[in-house]
């Protein structure tokens, strides 16, 4: 964390060299075959979602959770209009990413940041690394869901 | 330190009385040992973790040191009974109160000895308890966080050093008075010692579920020195035995004076006995004050209580409780092998050291086996409860620790070595010199009933030339040793910080796994926590400001703050947003004198207290490398003349128009 700009750079050198860190259990998602993945559907991120069905109208209680997490966890670095702070705004991000590309951002931030093109070029833009900010799969859908309604989706 | 001298005048005199050239007593010189495939045995490959955790007591400087057993790595400083610049502990509002006492807030105490709780006599790897030898008292750490979450404070006691000693399923901690003083604040001569001085011995109840402690009940005993201590575990289970010395009752010189007899004592307790008594309802309530500190997980703060009585046996009057095993010359360690059946008594100044057996002792008190009584407790016969001798062990035995092999390693303070010997046939097996000056030493799981072996550890007392001099003050020197097989292997110094006491090694794989890594926001119960940015807030209430302030990378919220004045107390409650394993970020404030900076973990809410002394614009930053814009976390707090109108206001990214707030 202190060598944060020694770590970046390592990131942004040594794609495929993962640090030979001792594995915790239930800790580090399977890289490799995260990475097979990603070659299936470049668009859809890296990470456990595979494939999100999305419905209209939107689900109001997922969007109830999503708020109360948006304010506890993002708000702080992410606007609801397209400026940036430390992140970019939220408005449209649900039209430019697919919603997997978006819920593998949130849940598994760490290998998107070391092996997905797009999080790098966002990475390089903002010169911060998002936080992994301990959300789950069911955390990540609720935002979703509200980053839906914020764009102006019913 | 002042251990430390006592040790050094203790090796004076012996080395002077002693007119035995012994063999070993003189340390050979560094580098001489060879070190064959040490460096091997010792490496830990970077990126790969260490088989054990070494939670070493830090002496004078009241924390813990966890290192790294077989690299010395040192990991953490934890504070326990000292502020730490580091933390913030004892600097925040949250933490100050880990430190209150019956004598107000006391900023440095002294930690000797560890322990490790257990379940069946075996390590459970739940909390690690210490002693602050100087006030005393008792702490918990938790191994699940590695901070400490309790302290009692310890009354009637006038130094509590024979503590925190464990029974074998972390039923009881004890805790005994270093020195006897008259119970109660009495106001009599010192010289009225035999008359009115008395000991004090405190067993602390655990909470099986929490690790809760309160004093179950303390026992008066007998007015003269209590020094270490060790439950009894298996067969000797419902035991407790303690090293007394100053049998003679000297107040003054002690060094010649409490050196005259031949023997002091091992005394023994029944604890299950006392607890049958206490049951009974046949304690004694007394008056007492002392404060119990508790540091609450939840909203991540410490309340200090002052508790009023204490319930007491006098020993005097319940004579089955207590038995006293005459053990030669002044015993320090007191330690108890693996199956319980043996006591080993480590008389400092004593050519051979006793090992006493549990079912001996139990005999001889059946049989009424006594050589007579001291202020009415039995005496057992020394013949009666002694399995044997170890014969020229060495100089200056100190403690004992085992391995999981039926051996002993003891360390001998004045000829600097550690000597292996087998606990039944009590044949000294293996010796090895230590630099300098060994005082406790280490075997994982070494006072457990079932020790992991492998290594035995040297906290020397004497660092010399071991390292790079740096000024009169140098780093403590311990020392790893293979014991894996027939001979103990030096394998690495590692410099320690403080001046280590006990210390305790468990294997890795029963801590490492708990190991919090953040506080989760949504179980942040801290009333001034600002769970979000929409949540941070400035509210004046009298004269005091309080700002719930937010922290993630690379910006406070708020960052501008107007209308504090002189007089003013300002709280800065910073709540982290992160949820990240270690991003802590830190906060300070210009000027804040009496006080410092704190430092906050992911999801955890902490306070600063600053009392503004001057008229102006202050700065405030975040003192921990964050980001690449960490320089960037900063802020201003506008501080304006005592009865001045300036609103009450503040923001982050906001943009005024420079005539604003004027």
């Amino acid at each position: 964390m202190k060598y944060f700009l020694g770590l970046t750079l390592a990131t942004m050198m040594l794609l495929s060299c993962s640090p030979g860190k001792p594995n915790q259990p239930g800790e580090e998602p399977d890289i490799n075959k995260s990475a097979v993945e990603a070659i299936t559907d470049p668009t859809k991120g890296i990470g456990a979602i595979k494939n999100v069905t999305l419905e209209n109208p939107l689900d109001q209680e997922r969007i109830k959770r999503g708020v109360a997490i948006y304010e506890m966890k993002c708000q702080a670095c992410h606007k609801l209009t397209d400026q940036r702070i430390v992140g970019p705004g939220w408005k449209d991000v649900t039209k430019k990413r697919k919603p997997e590309w978006i819920m593998n951002m949130i849940t598994n931030i760490d290998v998107m940041l070391e092996k997905d093109e797009e999080a790098q070029k966002l990475l390089e833009l903002c010169l911060m690394r998002m936080p992994n900010q301990n959300m789950s799969v069911g955390d990540a859908r609720d935002v979703l869901e509200f980053m839906r309604q914020n764009d102006g989706e019913k | 330190m002042k251990t430390k001298i006592i040790y050094r005048i203790l090796s004076a005199l012996v080395v002077l009385s002693s007119l035995v050239v012994w063999q070993g007593c003189k340390p050979k010189a560094p580098g001489s040992v060879t070190m064959g495939d040490a460096a091997n045995k010792a490496f830990v490959p970077p990126g790969k973790y260490d088989e054990f955790y070494n939670i070493v007591s830090g002496g004078f400087n009241g924390q813990i040191g966890v290192y790294g057993i077989p690299s010395g790595r040192l990991f953490k400083i934890l504070p326990v009974f000292s502020v730490f610049p580091e933390s913030g502990y004892g600097y925040s509002e949250e933490t100050k109160p880990m430190l209150n006492t019956s004598h107000g807030f006391v900023p440095w105490d002294d930690l000797h000895h560890i322990a490790l709780s257990t379940t069946k006599g075996e390590h459970d790897g739940r909390w690690a308890f210490a002693n602050a030898n100087n006030t005393p008292r008792v702490a918990r750490v938790s191994m699940k966080t590695f901070r400490t979450e309790e302290i009692l404070e310890i009354p009637n006691s006038g130094g509590n050093h024979s503590s925190p000693f464990i029974t074998e399923n972390t039923e009881y901690l004890v805790a005994g008075t270093r020195f006897s003083i008259p119970m109660g604040n009495k106001d009599v001569p010192i010289s009225s010692y035999k008359e009115n001085f008395k000991g004090s011995i405190s067993f602390i109840k655990v909470n099986p579920s929490d690790g809760k402690m309160n004093i179950a009940f303390q026992l008066r005993t007998p007015g003269f020195n209590y020094d270490l201590s060790r439950a009894g575990k298996g067969p000797s289970h419902g035991w407790f035995f303690f090293s007394c010395y100053n049998t003679e009752q000297a107040y003054t010189l002690l060094e010649v004076n409490a050196s005259q007899k031949d023997k002091d004592f091992i005394m023994a307790v029944n604890w299950k006995k006392a607890e049958e008594y206490i049951a009974q309802g046949k304690g004694r309530i007394e008056k007492a004050k002392y404060a119990h500190n508790v540091y609450d997980e939840s909203t991540h703060s410490a309340t200090s209580t002052m508790q009023q009585e204490v319930t007491v046996l006098d020993v005097m009057e319940f004579p089955d409780i207590v038995y006293f095993i005459p053990c030669p010359k002044s015993p320090h360690g007191c330690d108890v092998d693996p199956s319980g059946e043996y006591i080993v008594g480590s008389g400092k100044l004593a050519a051979m050291m006793p090992v006493f057996s549990f079912t001996k002792i139990q005999k001889a008190i059946a049989n009424k086996d006594y050589e007579g009584d001291f202020s009415g407790i039995p005496v057992i016969k020394y013949e009666s409860a002694l399995h044997g001798e170890v014969k020229k062990p060495g100089l200056g035995p100190l403690h004992t620790e085992f391995d999981d092999k039926g051996n002993a390693y003891t360390s001998m303070f004045v000829s600097s070595e550690i000597v292996k010997w087998n606990v039944k046939t009590l044949e000294v097996l293996d010796r090895v010199p230590t630099y300098y000056s060994i005082g406790h030493l280490s075997v994982p799981g070494g006072p457990t009933a079932k020790p992991h072996g492998k290594y035995v550890i040297a906290y020397n007392k004497i660092t010399k030339d071991r390292y790079l001099p740096t000024g009169p003050e140098l780093t403590q020197s311990a020392q790893i040793y293979d014991i894996s097989g027939d001979k103990m292997q030096l394998i690495l110094d590692f410099p320690t910080t403080g001046e280590p006491h006990y210390a305790e090694a468990i294997p890795a794989s029963m801590v490492s796994p708990n190991s919090l890594k953040i506080y989760k926001l949504e179980e942040n119960k801290h009333p001034y926590a600002a769970i979000g940015e929409g949540q941070a807030k400035v509210v004046r209430k009298g004269n005091e400001v309080h700002v719930s302030m937010t922290a993630i990378r690379s910006h406070l919220t708020p960052d501008n703050i107007e209308g504090v004045r002189m007089g003013d107390v300002v709280y800065f409650h910073l709540t982290n947003l992160e949820q990240d394993w270690d991003v802590p970020h830190g906060f300070a404030v210009k000027g804040n004198a009496g006080n410092a900076e704190i430092l906050v973990m992911p999801g955890e809410t902490q306070t600063l207290k600053w009392t503004p002394d001057e008229v102006g614009v202050i700065p405030f930053y975040c003192t921990d490398f964050c980001s690449a814009l960490h320089q960037e976390m900063s802020g201003y707090i506008r501080v304006s003349p005592a009865g001045s109108n300036t609103p009450l206001k503040f923001s982050t990214g906001v943009i005024e128009d420079s005539n604003a707030g004027k």
